[in-house]
């Protein structure tokens, strides 16, 4: 059952300390940053957040990341030209990263929320972050094993829900939400307007209701 | 005269087969989409999430929830898709991309690639997309200069910066050459104001012409 929550305080409630969270977004493109500043508001820390970058500018991610609520950030591009606030903690042995190739961090979600104990995938054979890894030969080619990475919590933007839960996007603000939706034991959801049930065409739902706990209209 | 970057990425543009689905990647790869014909019926993907994306977006066509993979504003064409990360890259490695044009610090002789970290140790790294698209897309071609301001060849007999892919480039073009690489090595399909001579004195890796 999903719950329509009033508030962003709401929806964010009950995030533990130590949580891995899974924050949607490709820069700003799909980051809830209404979602984060209620987080940032609700306490939560040494938390280990997974997402694309690293923060950009000083709001959203960038504004928990400064409020030192993160012990390691996992992400594929966390290095930009708007990146300051992750660079100053990193460079000051503040904060742990873990590089992942982008479509190993999408996939690796992808396999916890569909059940998939690891998988093999060719992305980086033989550079150095595939080193430790166990690899193995199919057909000729080299495989590296990847194991999921699931949250405790997801946030991530989405257009519009309905009252139960399923969720449109965007265009490119869609990006890792669906695949986050699915990896969370709870998954929390902004979204620009909240319909009625039935106004979303069941063939253009993207995520499913089953995957959504919360939702609030911000 | 060695090329501009325009006249590489003219070179790169003329050599995508017609109605090919490819990838550009972040800076001088993103002008190839400039010099595409009328016509090419060329799909460009970006991984954050879209097929048949359109130029950059100026002015009110702006809009923050639809940007390429640099972040930049772009448009939709007809016939645009949109999807999410794991079906993006799903594209890349199950072989469904026909080019990829990435940006490179190094290429070896056989075609291995680094492009995504210096190895310096204050460097933050950050790979991005480059190693799912290096082993993903059916043809990797780089665009970069052959030397390095310091004089130093990026087309070398061993990478020296740590890996993005190994054995996965298949045509490099540069200012002055282009060349096709594989298990065998480098062959010079074309030289830009510098000898054949030239380029083999100027670089360690053994050439062959085509």
């Amino acid at each position: 059952m999903t719950a329509i929550c009033a508030t962003t305080a709401e929806a964010v409630a009950g995030i533990e300390d130590g949580s891995t969270v899974l924050i949607g977004g490709f820069g700003m493109a799909g980051m809830p940053v209404p979602l984060i500043d209620a987080l940032i508001a609700q306490g939560a820390t040494d938390l280990t957040v997974v997402s694309n970058n690293a923060g950009n500018g000083d709001t959203g991610l960038a504004a928990l990341l400064a409020k030192g609520r993160v012990r390691k950030m996992v992400c594929s591009f966390p290095r930009q030209s708007d990146s300051w606030v992750f660079d100053g903690l990193y460079r000051a042995g503040e904060i742990e990263l873990e590089v992942v190739p982008q479509g190993n961090l999408a996939e690796r979600m992808r396999a916890a929320g569909a059940g998939i104990g690891a998988f093999y995938c060719p992305t980086a054979v033989g550079t150095p972050l595939a080193e430790g890894k166990e690899t193995r030969e199919f057909d000729g080619r080299t495989y590296v094993l990847e194991l999921p990475i699931r949250g405790d919590v997801a946030l991530i933007g989405a257009h519009r829900a309905d009252r139960m839960g399923n969720l449109v996007y965007r265009k490119t603000a869609r990006n890792f939400g669906p695949v986050m939706a699915t990896a969370a034991a709870t998954t929390v959801v902004q979204v620009a307007e909240i319909v009625e049930t039935g106004a979303l065409d069941p063939e253009a739902v993207v995520t499913p209701s089953i995957y959504v706990d919360r939702v609030v209209q911000v | 005269m060695s090329l501009t970057k325009d006249e590489m990425a003219a070179q790169v543009a003329r050599d995508i087969p017609h109605g090919a689905y490819v990838n550009l990647g972040i800076g001088q790869p993103t002008l190839v989409a400039d010099h595409l014909p009328e016509g090419s019926g060329v799909v460009l993907h970006t991984e954050n999430g879209m097929l048949n994306m359109g130029p950059a977006a100026h002015g009110d066509d702006v809009d923050p929830d639809l940007t390429n993979a640099g972040k930049i504003p772009v448009l939709e064409l007809p016939g645009s898709s949109y999807f999410h990360h794991a079906d993006s890259f799903a594209m890349m490695r199950g072989g469904h991309l026909d080019v990829c044009v990435l940006g490179a610090f190094q290429v070896s002789a056989t075609g291995d690639l680094a492009n995504w970290h210096t190895g310096a140790p204050d460097a933050i790294p950050a790979v991005g997309g480059a190693m799912d698209l290096a082993i993903g897309a059916k043809s990797v071609f780089v665009m970069m200069t052959l030397f390095a301001k310091d004089g130093t060849p990026k087309l070398v007999p061993q990478c020296t910066y740590p890996l993005t892919g190994v054995g996965c480039v298949d045509r490099v073009y540069t200012d002055v050459a282009t060349f096709d690489l594989g298990p065998d090595g480098a062959v010079v399909r074309a030289v830009h104001g510098i000898s054949y001579d030239e380029l083999a004195d100027r670089l360690e890796v053994p050439l062959t012409r085509a």
